[in-house]
């Protein structure tokens, strides 16, 4: 998913013995699958953690836009081109969803972009590596948007009603992503040799980037256990990159790409593949703002924004305008 | 910042002749782009033939509060659905 390390609010799970008689029904609800609503009542640690959660997600698909859009103009060939193009537009439209859902929690989309803007909220870890070339677009859309759906299909099942709406829209539509992505680095893993060598080279450089999307292991964390009793985290982060390292070695394997890590066994006893742990320091280090394009990913936001303002000042005035015209001809 | 653009909610028609259905929602300056936008935001495949955009605020919604006196009277009354009646298979279909 596009969610890391999203601090849970409050201090863990409750007892039936310690909650209010609020609080007890509330979890009654969502421990019977009944979708919390906009207008319902919630503990405030659970609005405050799905703002929080809603609000990181969204901001990674709109900076995930940027990697991405960055090899539009030098797509190799014009449907590769279209294809990139309505992806990129596709992330833009999963954003938006994500918004709105964040907004019928009380935040307002100004107050949330402004967050993004000066760094009070994060965006996914991955968006800050750099897509050198070609081979490394088809290797985003495959193991990017593939690690991607790995969380956010559970997460259809969320117990917040506007967030698991948006996540069944995304769904839908995420499937081309990962699957354009696929295409295009099959193309290139049986292409040339050189060609071949670029598919390998992007796939060893954002093999562990991707394994680190899922964040660090939160198997004994008490916020992700109160995550979970409300249903907005639905499997623990090991538990999806395991599933994502088991569904994507065969994939790596009928591409005839060497493995990106030596450490990458079958254990028959478990029944899934063994892999090396990503380095988490490096994981942190980006995290804190000192990956290759932390800079580089706010700056083309913030002006981006900054750009921008003269068009959404200029059309609301003229909105106003026409609607004081319509009022003074009535 | 300020001036944000007002928050629209969004209804589509499929295709297949039922009725315009809740998608989401949308801000926008004016009806105009909230149109433009909804067709860019929600029928980027084929999800419609016709966009409705109403302004959040001009929607009246019930009260979640309000779900019991509102919607349980209904719950008792199992002899509005035909499954109620046992017509005599002789009778034939009905």
């Amino acid at each position: 998913m596009y969610a890391q390390l999203v601090k849970t609010a409050g201090t863990g799970v409750k007892s039936q013995e310690e909650m209010t008689d609020q609080e007890r029904e509330f979890q009654d609800k969502i421990d019977r699958d009944i979708k919390i609503e906009p207008k319902d009542w919630m503990p405030d640690d659970y609005r405050a953690t799905l703002i929080r959660q809603i609000g990181q997600h969204a901001h990674s698909e709109i900076v995930g836009q940027l990697p991405e859009g960055n090899w539009i103009t030098r797509a190799p060939t014009l449907e590769r081109k279209a294809i990139l193009l309505a992806k990129v537009q596709d992330e833009a439209g999963h954003g938006l969803y994500l918004y709105c859902a964040a907004e019928t929690l009380g935040v307002t989309r100004d107050e949330i972009t402004e967050m993004l803007l000066d760094g009070r909220m994060k965006y996914s870890s991955i968006f800050n590596y750099p897509t050198l070339n070609w081979a490394d677009i088809g290797a985003v859309g495959w193991l990017v948007d593939g690690a991607a759906i790995m969380n956010q299909v559970p997460l259809q099942r969320t117990s917040y009603g506007p967030y698991s709406r948006a996540m069944i829209r995304i769904c839908k539509e995420e499937s081309f992503h990962q699957r354009q992505g696929y295409d295009a680095i099959r193309k290139m893993a049986e292409g040339s040799p050189e060609q071949k060598k670029m598919a390998q080279d992007a796939l060893n450089r954002l093999w562990f980037p991707s394994l680190m999307m899922f964040g660090p292991s939160d198997k004994d964390s008490v916020h992700s256990a109160q995550s979970m009793a409300w249903k907005i985290k639905i499997n623990t982060n090991d538990e999806l990159r395991q599933k994502f390292v088991d569904q994507t070695v065969p994939q790596i394997e009928f591409l005839g790409l060497d493995l990106p890590d030596p450490g990458i066994k079958w254990n028959e006893e478990r029944g899934h593949y063994d892999y090396t742990d990503p380095d988490w320091s490096e994981f942190f280090n980006v995290i804190k703002g000192n990956g290759p394009c932390n800079v580089d990913r706010l700056a083309a936001r913030n002006k981006a924004w900054d750009d921008g303002e003269w068009v959404r000042d200029g059309l609301l005035e003229h909105a106003r305008k026409k609607a004081a015209r319509k009022h003074a001809a009535e | 910042m300020k001036n944000e653009w007002p928050l629209w909610e969004i209804f589509i028609r499929g295709q297949h002749g039922l009725s315009h259905r809740h998608v989401g929602s949308l801000h926008a300056p004016d009806a105009e782009m909230a149109v433009k936008n909804a067709r860019d935001v929600y029928t980027r495949r084929n999800e419609g033939v016709s966009i409705w955009v109403v302004e959040a605020k001009h929607i009246t919604a019930t009260a979640p509060g309000e779900k019991g006196p509102l919607f349980e009277p209904s719950e008792s009354k199992v002899y509005r659905h035909p499954t109620f009646y046992d017509i005599p298979e002789e009778v034939g279909h009905m």
